[in-house]
């Protein structure tokens, strides 16, 4: 089978909040990189969001919260994802985050921090950069 | 609005002015392009040649009289100025209730309740769904037992409150009506509002809970129940700020809100019996106030013409106050910055600046940290203070409507005006609004709108002061409100003890009560009283409508 090397992305809202202006710039920016994106749309559990990342077989999540409760749904996705096996998949996020928060944040598996500001060029390097499609990494593996 | 000699006059030192500056600009250079933060081209020029077929009464005449341009009342600011109304709420209904008595003390003139997540959304406080999620954008409302803590020493006859709030519209209006009874004002004189505009939900704020149709019904029952026994009552805000505020241009805000409009005055109207000018005259509006000073004013200008002229020749309304279009503004969150927050002071002036120019009824002015918490009180009186110097030192409201008459205005009116009407036509061939969304149309508008700001911020075509020009790395020192860790176990304390307090066979009948009207086609609102004074929560209310009427799927378009 040949590798799969396109990079597959999950972009997810956890939470209630509803304001998804910036999560859904960012699934148009993934999908203007070349990119295959997934968008799950609001109010989504972060079981659900786990479940959608496993069966979509993505390599990236990004998140987004701007309600103040990120510090629990961010690190309770990456902590289903590890739970259930699949913790290779790279987890980021963005919102409204205090600056105190991003310690805890990567503490929790998180593995980069989008603040408001930040360009749609600098998270396609920063993504290019980081994260490697399940293909490569499988065969380098190998 | 010229003659014929002093037109030609016009155009021919518009001619030799035009010479002079391709004479500056140093010949082949490609011309910049000048547009508005929507991205609408703006002339260098306006002059009587713009707005010269402009008939001054079908277009532009007096404030309180057709088309209302000028302004809803004849007296506008000199009357009364608009309503400094902030938006506020955090925390517990303790929390809250010290905030609003802040703001009453220094001057404000409203109430505008914010709440919390798991409100908004139609769950308690001890629902999985709510952890972390608790008193963080606005306060913790679960039963009328917090709405009494929160409203505690507010008398609700001489203030009036208004309700950000939408699938649980009727509960929280519910048990607004309750403690108006308990405190012994009647509802013929309880003025207020609640925003209860589902389509924008569906189109941008996505806090929405049943599918389109029962969300649109139970807007019409209330809407139905405020004309009958709540005459004072705004019982939908007809908003716009939420679709600004996705990303959306001027004139998408202002065409898709009276959009809705429209889908709301046809859905009472084919349902309930009502003649128009039974219920027109309580319907509100709700507008952002951008940055770009001139195509806001334009827009709110144009706001009011469109919606007079739909009233009168689509609906036939008679009653002048069915024409009015009042509304509230809100200055633009989303044009605010997290870095150098205190550039933030001089943006929300700038905007509020604009909504007086605009003939706003009612005003909220953005705290220059809310891009990074909830406001601080000093941030908030700030905020406060800022629409206080424009209603009484700054001068704009001694005369009404000041901009009318500038080529430049008058002219950029009438392109928000015929763009959004535009719109509204392509939207009534689509069948209406609900077709429109169910296709994603207005959703997929904003987005392509919002990205191409995003693109045009990355490649430097638009400037954000403090993001892609004069950046600096120093942070500013700002005290920002901390929500109460603690305060979701209180929450969870105190809703379990409502439910072991009350009777709970009044509120299972009354809940059966809820759920049987929903089913059939009887007003809910009687039964919702019913169910609130009993201490029923939001959420069992809200369970019976999600039982009934089944759960509305975001469909996730980017």
């Amino acid at each position: 089978m040949v590798p799969t090397t396109k990079l597959r992305v999950l972009v997810a809202k956890p939470g209630l909040d509803g304001h998804d202006r910036g999560v859904r710039v960012i699934a148009r920016g993934f999908r203007d990189a070349g990119y295959e994106v997934i968008y799950t749309g609001v109010h989504q559990t972060p079981e659900q969001i786990v479940s959608t990342a496993i069966q979509e077989d993505v390599d990236l999540v990004g998140l987004s919260c701007l309600s103040g409760a990120h510090l629990f749904l961010f690190g309770e996705v990456v902590r289903q994802l590890r739970e259930k096996g699949a913790g290779d998949i790279t987890v980021v996020g963005g919102g409204i985050i205090p600056d105190e928060d991003i310690p805890k944040l990567k503490e929790a598996g998180i593995k980069q921090v989008f603040l408001p500001g930040t360009s749609l060029d600098e998270i396609m390097k920063w993504t290019e950069e980081n994260v490697t499609p399940a293909g490569m990494r499988e065969e380098s593996m190998q | 609005m010229f003659d014929a000699k002093t037109l030609k006059q016009v155009c021919d030192g518009t001619a030799e002015w035009s010479e002079k500056v391709k004479g500056g600009a140093g010949g082949a250079q490609e011309p910049r392009r000048f547009s508005t933060v929507s991205d609408l081209e703006i002339k260098p020029l306006y002059t009587p040649d713009d707005t010269k077929d402009l008939d001054f009464a079908e277009t532009i005449g007096h404030p309180g009289s057709f088309p209302f341009t000028r302004g809803c009342q004849p007296d506008m600011y000199r009357g009364r100025v608009w309503t400094f109304r902030m938006f506020s709420g955090f925390g517990s209904a303790e929390d809250t209730n010290r905030r609003y008595h802040h703001l009453l003390t220094h001057g404000e003139t409203g109430l505008s309740i914010a709440y919390d997540y798991p409100s908004l959304m139609g769950y308690d406080s001890d629902s999985p769904r709510s952890h972390a999620e608790i008193g963080k954008c606005g306060v913790a409302i679960d039963s009328l037992a917090d709405f009494e803590v929160l409203m505690d020493g507010i008398p609700l006859g001489d203030v009036t409150v208004s309700h950000t709030i939408n699938p649980p519209a009727t509960i929280m209006w519910a048990m607004n009506l309750a403690l108006a009874e308990k405190q012994g004002v009647g509802w013929n004189r309880l003025g207020g509002t609640i925003q209860n505009d589902m389509l924008k939900e569906f189109i941008a704020q996505k806090t929405f809970m049943c599918p389109i149709e029962p969300s649109v019904r139970l807007v019409r029952d209330t809407i139905e129940f405020g004309s009958k026994h709540v005459p004072r009552w705004n019982t939908v805000s007809i908003s716009g700020y939420h679709m600004r505020e996705a990303g959306a241009t001027a004139v998408q805000e202002l065409a898709f809100t009276l959009a809705d409009g429209i889908t709301y005055v046809q859905d009472v109207l084919d349902h309930t019996g009502m003649e128009v000018d039974v219920f027109a005259p309580r319907l509100s509006f709700f507008f952002d106030s951008h940055i770009d000073f001139f195509e806001e004013i334009a827009k709110f200008r144009a706001a009011r013409r469109i919606w007079a002229r739909v009233m009168k020749e689509r609906f036939k309304a008679k009653n002048p106050r069915s024409l009015w279009m009042r509304f509230h503004t809100q200055t633009a969150g989303c044009s605010l910055t997290a870095q150098q927050p205190l550039n933030n002071v001089v943006r929300t002036a700038t905007e509020a600046l604009a909504a007086a120019l605009g003939g706003t009824q009612s005003l909220h002015t953005n705290s220059y940290d809310e891009t990074l918490a909830l406001p601080s009180d000093q941030a908030v009186t700030v905020a406060l203070r800022t629409q206080q110097i424009i209603a009484e030192e700054t001068g704009v409201t001694n005369t009404i409507d000041p901009l009318a008459g500038s080529y430049f205005v008058e002219a950029l009116t009438r392109e928000m005006e015929e763009k959004a009407l535009d719109y509204i036509e392509k939207i009534d061939k689509m069948g209406g609004m609900l077709a429109a969304i169910d296709q994603g149309f207005p959703q997929l508008e904003i987005a392509d709108a919002a990205y191409r700001y995003q693109r045009q911020l990355d490649s430097n075509t638009k400037t954000l002061v403090g993001v892609n020009k004069y950046v600096t790395e120093a942070k500013a020192p700002i005290e920002l409100l901390k929500i109460n860790e603690k305060l979701e176990e209180e929450q969870v304390k105190r809703v379990n003890e409502v439910k072991r307090t009350r009777d709970n066979r009044m509120v299972s009948q009354a809940l059966g009560d809820v759920r049987r009207a929903c089913k059939g086609g009887e007003n809910v609102m009687p039964h919702v009283i019913e169910a609130v004074k009993a201490y029923a929560t939001e959420q069992e209310i809200c369970d019976v409508y999600r039982e009934v009427f089944g759960e509305y799927r975001d469909p996730g378009f980017f």
